[in-house]
């Protein structure tokens, strides 16, 4: 990905050199008096690694990164930063894709990644108690003997950690039918800005007072630090099948998934592919898809074995009645496993076409995929980068692929702004800057065209609820009201001149 | 049907009573007045707030006014074939979306297919200074900036207004069969939870006491088949007992000694000492009838990890919902404030103190 550095917002300018060092060694000297010294990291080389998260054209050296192992000690940090007045930012696998969990050059990096033990899997309870840098997949790794799964699949649940699915409201590409982060977490347990301990939601099915467990998936790490999560076990379906479809036309594509819908079936997964990521990931992956299709359509099906075996046949029909030109149902496990390892890679496959790749994550009512599909090949051939897209259809999240070579003088200023403008798109017909990714500092301006100045108040005042000196990671997530004016400003700009750096490249 | 947009009325209303510091008592339909604290204040009624403002059967989207009546709602969805997957429960004909997502109730599928909050996909709200804010969206998918509809959900109104909310709508299932056992109280306790570690299209559970209610949906094949492996007599007008069991029709749910509802871990051994009382939810939802200190209720809620409400009867004066502990009370007062600094909406309802 690209090295590219941006402008980007942080609570307070960035300081002098020897303020920097001057304030480093005092934070160091604080976390010291608890933490070994192999769990502070000050040395500039040592703090490399934690510059970037999994969006790398953003990056920041810290001050300070800290590696605590108990909840104790976090207390202890955050009381420090507080104290001194610190931003402080957390971070799991460092996987998301958003710069959530980039650091700020004035503040403290709170690694979590010591946090890493499954505490308790309960098969009659059917919940897992985990700390929050446990990895995804090995919840389900753990509850797997017992018939049980955790449901939320991003695809990078190889490496992501639970603390960071529920920062983001992670997804994956079953959460049509099993629901997001938020859907399958029972309880939390959040350190805030003064170091205190708070358990939100419970082992029973709601809480008294306000919903805390649902404001806090998804708030970015803006308001606590989560250090325990308890999530809810799901028992392995029966059976599940995957049919693969191709089209010689997206929008045949399209009006196949609300036929399946409209026919009262809620498959477990229901995937779209476009030409481009068809024919990267066959190269890729080699699972066998039908290179040269407009788009395929990968739907599983899960449940028992007679829920399955009528919804396939329904779901047969409904393809071949919207216009496809093949329907191939998956022989066995084996084959099932690699129709979605295509899928699954399909990220890595389509960067391999150019040197750098920027994924997208706007969400859309389904209906208007043929317009926003159509349109954003318009701007693809504006902004001359190609674009492949991959799309939870089901449920209308789109990740667009944008491709391009980063060492190109100002290509990565014209493929953000193309993602930029696909954003825009996205709210303009109706649906949402980010499905499952997060705003982090990626989507920090298109806040400001999804929501009114008084919603973004409003907001502000729901951080200063939980952290009234802004210090959990300032700058992300929510926008200042200037930032949306000056961006609001520079949108008038673009009216006037459409594409002011074009003749640059 | 009526369609009637009178949200600019509805936050000028607001507005003036933030003004005035004039509290204001929401009114939906008028079917949940017994839920939360009595409070006192100026009647503000949203249900003119009425009307289906959007329904994309192949979106799996319902959009509505707060105003707008469950039972309209709920037949618009079933012309698709669809439903409200949480099962609001209907205290009476005129029982609204805004309210059933003001006390954020869910029927007997809540532990199967998700409670209200679950399937609240955006809001537009007023707070309590008479700001009209968005929050969400009509998709599934939407992580921008923080959820407060969901938060709104629940809140009884002590957050502002609900003026309108898009929900996630599912199909209904084909097929729908209703078994019914004698069991003795633990033996029904162990069933519930071992068939929710089963991949049986299980959707509601209900023990009486007596006899365990298991009910199953899905593909006419599928139910058959979950019926004849788990075993039980059929129920024959099951849908009519599931709804006397939502709405609180059922014989154990009338009279008017006071109803305590117990939100417990679904594996917590039933107390005897209390009576069984009326289980659901695969056991965690308890409710017990008759007068009780509610110190104690809370103490034993929250000796198993679980909290208890007076949900309807009892004395409405003092509280009704669990206390928190005081660091959670804290965060409450702030939002609290965050939302309605002037303390106008249904204020106490939920908490005495605000």
């Amino acid at each position: 990905m690209t090295q590219a550095n941006n402008d980007l917002p942080t609570a307070d300018a960035p300081m002098g050199t020897a303020d920097a060092a001057g304030r480093r060694a005092s934070l160091a000297s604080a976390f010291l008096r608890f933490l070994p010294p192999e769990s502070v990291i000050c040395a500039p080389e040592e703090l490399r690694p934690y510059e970037t998260d999994g969006l790398s054209a953003f990056r920041r050296v810290p001050l300070v990164v800290v590696l605590p192992d108990t909840i104790e000690q976090v207390q202890r940090v955050l009381a420090i930063c507080r104290e001194q007045q610190v931003p402080v930012v957390a971070r799991g696998a460092g996987t998301g894709l958003s710069g959530g969990a980039m650091p700020l050059d004035n503040g403290v990096l709170l690694g979590l990644a010591k946090f890493n033990r499954i505490l308790d899997i309960d098969p009659v309870r059917r919940i897992a108690r985990v700390q929050p840098g446990v990895r995804n997949l090995a919840i389900s790794e753990a509850a797997s003997p017992h018939g049980l799964y955790y449901a939320p699949d991003p695809s990078s649940q190889i490496a992501c950690t639970i603390g960071g699915n529920v920062a983001e409201n992670s997804g994956g590409v079953h959460c049509l039918k099993y629901g997001l982060t938020v859907h399958n977490v029972l309880e939390l347990k959040m350190v805030t800005i003064d170091g205190e301990l708070l358990t939100f939601g419970g082992e029973c099915l709601d809480a008294p007072g306000y919903d805390l467990l649902a404001l806090m998936s998804g708030s970015e790490g803006m308001l606590g630090v989560i250090v325990e999560v308890t999530v809810k076990l799901l028992p392995r379906p029966e059976v599940a099948i995957l049919q693969m479809a191709a089209f010689d036309d997206i929008a045949n594509a399209g009006a196949a998934v609300g036929g399946i819908i409209a026919a009262g079936i809620i498959p477990a997964g229901l995937e779209m592919m476009d030409e481009l990521a068809i024919r990267c990931t066959e190269d890729f992956a080699h699972c066998g898809y039908p290179v040269g299709a407009a788009a395929i359509l990968l739907c599983e099906l899960d449940g028992t074995q007679e829920e399955v075996d009528e919804q396939m046949q329904r779901v047969r029909a409904v393809m071949e009645s919207s216009g496809a030109t093949s329907v191939h149902i998956a022989a066995d496990e084996a084959e099932r496993q690699r129709l979605w390892k295509g899928r699954k890679s399909a990220f890595p496959a389509t960067g391999r076409l150019a040197p750098d790749y920027y994924c997208m994550d706007g969400t859309i009512p389904r209906k208007r995929l043929p317009e926003v599909l159509q349109r954003m090949s318009e701007m693809s051939a504006q902004y001359s980068l190609p674009v492949a897209n991959v799309f939870h259809a089901g449920d209308g999240n789109l990740h667009p692929l944008i491709l391009f070579d980063s060492n190109r003088p100002g290509e990565w200023k014209k493929t953000e702004e193309f993602g930029a403008r696909i954003l825009e798109l996205c709210v303009e017909v109706g649906g949402t800057i980010t499905g499952e990714h997060g705003v982090g500092v990626e989507k920090i301006n298109q806040m400001c065209v999804q929501f009114q100045p008084l919603e973004l108040a409003q907001f502000h005042a729901v951080k200063a609820a939980f952290d009234g000196d802004g210090l959990l990671n300032p700058g992300k997530a929510v926008p200042t009201l200037q930032r949306c004016a000056e961006y609001g400003a520079m949108h008038v700009h673009h009216a006037d001149a459409p594409w002011p750096d074009l003749e640059r490249f | 049907m009526e369609l009637r947009d009178i949200s600019a009325d509805l936050a000028q209303v607001v507005e003036q009573a933030s003004a005035e510091r004039q509290p204001l008592v929401v009114v939906g339909g008028g079917t949940k007045g017994f839920y939360g604290r009595r409070v006192d204040g100026t009647a503000l009624s949203v249900s003119g707030h009425r009307g289906i403002t959007n329904y994309e059967a192949t979106e799996l989207v319902l959009s509505a006014r707060a105003g707008t009546p469950l039972v309209e709602i709920e037949s618009a969805l079933a012309e698709h074939g669809q439903m409200l997957p949480f099962e609001p429960p209907r205290f009476g004909p005129t029982a609204t979306l805004g309210g059933a997502l003001a006390c954020g109730l869910s029927g007997p599928a809540r532990p199967y297919r998700g409670a209200a909050r679950d399937f609240v996909l955006g809001t537009r709200v007023l707070n309590g200074r008479g700001e009209s804010l968005r929050f969400g969206g009509e998709v599934m998918k939407n992580v921008a900036g923080y959820d407060v509809s969901r938060l709104m959900v629940g809140a009884l109104g002590t957050l502002g207004i609900v003026l309108e909310a898009s929900l996630k709508v599912l199909p209904r299932p084909a097929a729908e069969i209703t078994l019914v056992r004698d069991e003795d109280p633990d033996a029904a306790l162990t069933t519930m939870n071992a068939l929710g570690g089963k991949p049986y299209p299980l959707t509601a559970s209900a023990y009486d006491g007596e006899r365990l209610y298991l009910r199953f949906s899905g593909a006419r094949a599928a139910v058959d088949a979950a019926a004849a492996r788990v075993g039980g007599e059929r129920l024959s007008d099951a849908d009519d007992w599931w709804r006397s069991v939502r709405d609180h029709t059922h014989p154990f749910f009338t009279g008017d000694a006071p109803l305590w509802r117990l939100s417990l871990p679904a594996t917590a051994p039933l107390a005897e000492r209390e009576g069984i009382g009326f289980v659901e939810w695969g056991g965690a939802q308890r409710w017990l009838r008759g007068e009780r200190a509610a110190e104690a209720m809370w103490h034993q809620a929250q000796t198993v990890g679980g909290h208890a409400t007076l949900y309807r009867g009892g004395d409405r004066t003092a509280g009704v919902f669990q206390p928190l502990p005081e660091a959670m009370a804290a965060i409450h007062r702030r939002l609290k404030r965050a939302f309605d600094p002037h303390g106008i909406c249904n204020a106490h309802r939920l908490y005495a103190e605000w």
